[in-house]
């Protein structure tokens, strides 16, 4: 049994929430930069230029890359090895994201009660989903998540009947009412199988995936080069102002489902991708 | 003094950015079209949800608003907090549909423009209509870039709000694309359009 102090997964935490709301990722900046390359739309190549400007001072003068710095969302892999020592776990995640708001000088907004909507102040609580699995290791993926594409993401219980094309026709209906509202080119994550929830589940940790990796399923990684092409079809371009590139990537991830049953679920990711991974 | 040089007239959609001070004159903003670009310089002012249902709640009594925002500019933003020296931290656009409930009241009520980023409801655009006003759209992941372009930033009203509150924000440059303009011009549809297959 490995033991980890609280207090490192504290640190962990404020780090990871400072970082991706700073320095864009790699994987992004290449998919942006991609983008450009691809752009037909006059007005849309002058957007991927100013998002990728915008990157630059950002990581060079510590400006937040944008002003909704995001829920911060948590998956923890937790190792089964692992002992967490002095300290109960999700308050050691939680001061992370109060440390890492407060000293980073970015945007607290999550309100305590959905109706009655005082803001906590500090970014906290953040939204933790965890995995015990093999081995002495603590993972933490951590997504600043903005609303304004979170918003605009949906979810269906189809049939089994209505099969891949349903899936194709609502992942891309999903998109087109979004129009320009969630901050286009998105990141699209889908989440096909499971249950209602865990359909949600994964398409947010779709998100999750380097940006533009294929599935390593094939049947996921075809669906996956069909949805991108058929969104990229609608035209709502970067910044929603008309152009060829609406979706920079399309994450599909499944998991078996019931007989009587078809979940999909749409979560969309803005220009605005943050996204980040600590080992311990 | 020399007559001013004849100015050509502009096509819509026109790329070169024109530079406007804010508050923007009536026949200024019938000059603009949905697509163009323009680089705002002068006061704007902040205000997202939680102002907007305020301010509608106190115009539907009667009752005078914290700050006149007769013939001013709304800039639907909820900035980062500013580091030490600085004016502000990233100053990107919120989603403006969710303030399409309040807007119609604010653009009787004097307000000429609005800065945000997406769709406005058919009541929305009707009224940016009727009232002769503009919507600007910005770019919300070029958060960076714009909150470099304020200069100074002072909350004016509902400091309880924190980020949500009202800030008189002096800009400079700030770059903007016309999205309704008051002649019934859409860029969002208009570029959609123009780019489906």
């Amino acid at each position: 049994m490995r033991t980890v102090p609280a207090g490192a997964i504290t640190a962990a935490l404020r780090d990871l929430c400072i970082t991706v709301n700073h320095r864009m990722g790699a994987d992004m900046l290449a998919a942006l930069e991609r983008a450009r390359a691809a752009e037909e739309s006059e007005i849309g190549r002058a957007v991927l230029a100013r998002l990728l400007e915008n990157a630059r001072v950002a990581r060079e003068e510590w400006f937040p890359i944008c002003q909704d710095t995001g829920t911060v969302v948590v998956f923890l892999d937790l190792g089964q090895d692992v002992h967490v020592d002095g300290g109960d776990l999700d308050k050691a995640i939680d001061e992370g994201v109060r440390r890492g708001y407060r000293e980073g000088y970015l945007r607290a907004s999550m309100v305590r009660g959905p109706l009655t909507r005082q803001n906590t102040g500090d970014n906290t609580p953040a939204i933790v989903y965890t995995r015990i699995v093999p081995g002495d290791r603590i993972t933490l993926s951590v997504l600043a998540k903005g609303a304004g594409c979170d918003n605009m993401s949906r979810l269906a219980m189809l049939t089994p009947a209505e099969g891949r094309e349903g899936v194709v026709e609502f992942v891309t209906r999903t998109i087109a009412e979004a129009g320009p509202n969630p901050s286009p080119p998105l990141i699209v994550g889908v989440g096909l199988g499971g249950t209602f929830e865990q359909a949600a589940l994964l398409a947010k940790r779709a998100l999750l995936r380097r940006v533009g990796d294929p599935s390593p399923e094939p049947d996921a990684a075809a669906l996956e080069a069909e949805l991108l092409r058929r969104i990229n079809d609608l035209g709502i371009g970067p910044g929603g102002f008309g152009g060829r590139i609406t979706a920079l990537a399309v994450h599909v991830e499944q998991h078996p489902t019931h007989i009587a049953s078809l979940p999909v679920a749409v979560n969309l990711d803005c220009h605005s991708h943050r996204a980040g991974q600590a080992v311990l | 003094m020399s007559a001013a040089p004849a100015v050509p007239p502009r096509e819509a959609g026109d790329a070169t950015p024109r530079a406007l001070a804010t508050p923007l004159a009536r026949a200024e903003i019938e000059r603009l079209h949905a697509g163009d670009e323009v680089l705002l310089s002068g006061v704007i002012y902040t205000a997202r949800d939680a102002a907007h249902e305020r301010l509608t709640r106190l115009l539907a009594a009667g009752d005078p608003l914290p700050v006149d925002l007769g013939g001013e500019i709304i800039y639907y933003c909820g900035p980062t907090p500013a580091r030490p020296g600085r004016p502000i931290g990233s100053a990107g656009p919120t989603t403006a549909s969710r303030m399409d409930p309040y807007t119609p009241a604010l653009l009787e009520h004097g307000v000429r423009g609005m800065i945000g980023k997406g769709r406005r409801s058919a009541a929305v655009k009707d009224a940016i209509r009727r009232f002769g006003a503009v919507y600007f759209a910005a770019v919300e992941g070029t958060a960076a870039l714009l909150g470099r372009c304020v200069r100074s930033a002072e909350v004016v009203a509902f400091p309880d709000l924190g980020a949500e509150a009202v800030y008189r924000l002096v800009v400079e440059r700030f770059p903007v694309v016309v999205a309704n303009d008051c002649h019934g011009g859409d860029v969002y549809e208009d570029g959609r359009a123009m780019f489906r297959r």
